[in-house]
């Protein structure tokens, strides 16, 4: 539990930024290069290298060196723990809010037949 | 809802989730009603049981008091076939705006609970939901997301649910 807990912890700090987000967002896209990434979203190399390795220390993403190129793509498990949350966060309220819908109606239909008696 | 969605367009109203902040989860959506129309669904016991817990959480109402007015209490009690004891959710609603704004705390988890504020605001003719569930520390939020609860019950209903169907 404490592991999960401090995985939770850094998944927090790693997306509290907008460009890792961004990072993120575009490696679900497709992989890339961290010089590729750099260009992306005007950084130097360096600053982008920082960025990565928050990423990856977090556990949202892999990076795999061939040659001179580290490519990055999405990976680890931090991500699914708290995307799978999220998920089903949206769908509990999804599935009341349908139900909402249907009294949300009723009540509508009934304010409007209250209304023509009312004209009557 | 026997239609077959082809697209996101035909699917319907759209419920967005969002973490705001490692202590707040955010959930939005859009009724096609006025605002005094769905407030009266989310204030109104009678009202509430009808939505609240979906047939797919496998809960039930047993009692539903809502005292819906600044410092009034809620408590809503479920059962499960599963479990010999009903559950209690309980709070105490700590701003109501008809039919703008409604804040309340969630108290069955001790300390640990969310404070839940709701907006309504409409427009058209349509009102667009606002729900944040803000935790009261960053350890509150990950304590939550580690036992998967939702707001501390649907999930874990939902969840055994599952289990036991796969029996």
């Amino acid at each position: 539990m404490v592991q999960f807990h401090s995985s939770v912890d850094a998944s927090f700090a790693a997306l509290s930024d907008p460009t890792r987000r961004g990072v993120l967002e575009q490696l679900g896209r497709t992989e890339a290069s961290i010089s590729e990434l750099a260009d992306k979203f005007h950084m130097t190399l360096t600053g982008m290298k920082k960025h990565v390795s928050v990423l990856e220390q977090a556990g949202f993403v892999t990076t795999v060196k061939v040659g001179r190129v580290r490519t990055c793509r999405l990976g680890g498990r931090g991500l699914d723990e708290e995307a799978a949350w999220i998920e089903r966060y949206r769908q509990t309220w999804a599935a009341r809010f349908e139900e909402l819908d249907k009294v949300v109606e009723q009540l509508k239909r009934k304010e409007q037949s209250d209304g023509r008696k009312a004209n009557e | 809802m026997d239609a077959k969605p082809t697209s996101e367009q035909v699917q319907g109203p759209v419920t967005t989730t969002d973490r705001h902040s490692d202590r707040e989860v955010v959930v939005t959506r859009t009724f096609d009603a006025p605002a005094r129309i769905v407030f009266d669904a989310w204030t109104t016991p009678e009202l509430i049981m009808k939505w609240w817990t979906p047939k797919s959480f496998g809960i039930t109402f047993i009692s539903c008091e809502a005292d819906v007015r600044v410092g009034g209490t809620y408590r809503f009690v479920m059962g499960h076939p599963a479990f010999d004891q009903p559950m209690t959710f309980h709070g105490r609603y700590l701003e109501v705006e008809p039919p703008r704004r409604l804040v309340w705390t969630n108290e069955e988890g001790g300390e640990e609970g969310s404070v839940t504020t709701v907006t309504f605001e409409e427009k058209d003719g349509k009102t667009h939901l606002v729900l944040r569930d803000l935790y009261p520390s960053k350890a509150a939020l990950d304590e939550a997301m580690a036992s998967g609860s939702i707001n501390g019950y649907p999930e874990q209903f939902n969840q055994l649910d599952i289990l036991l169907k796969a029996r």
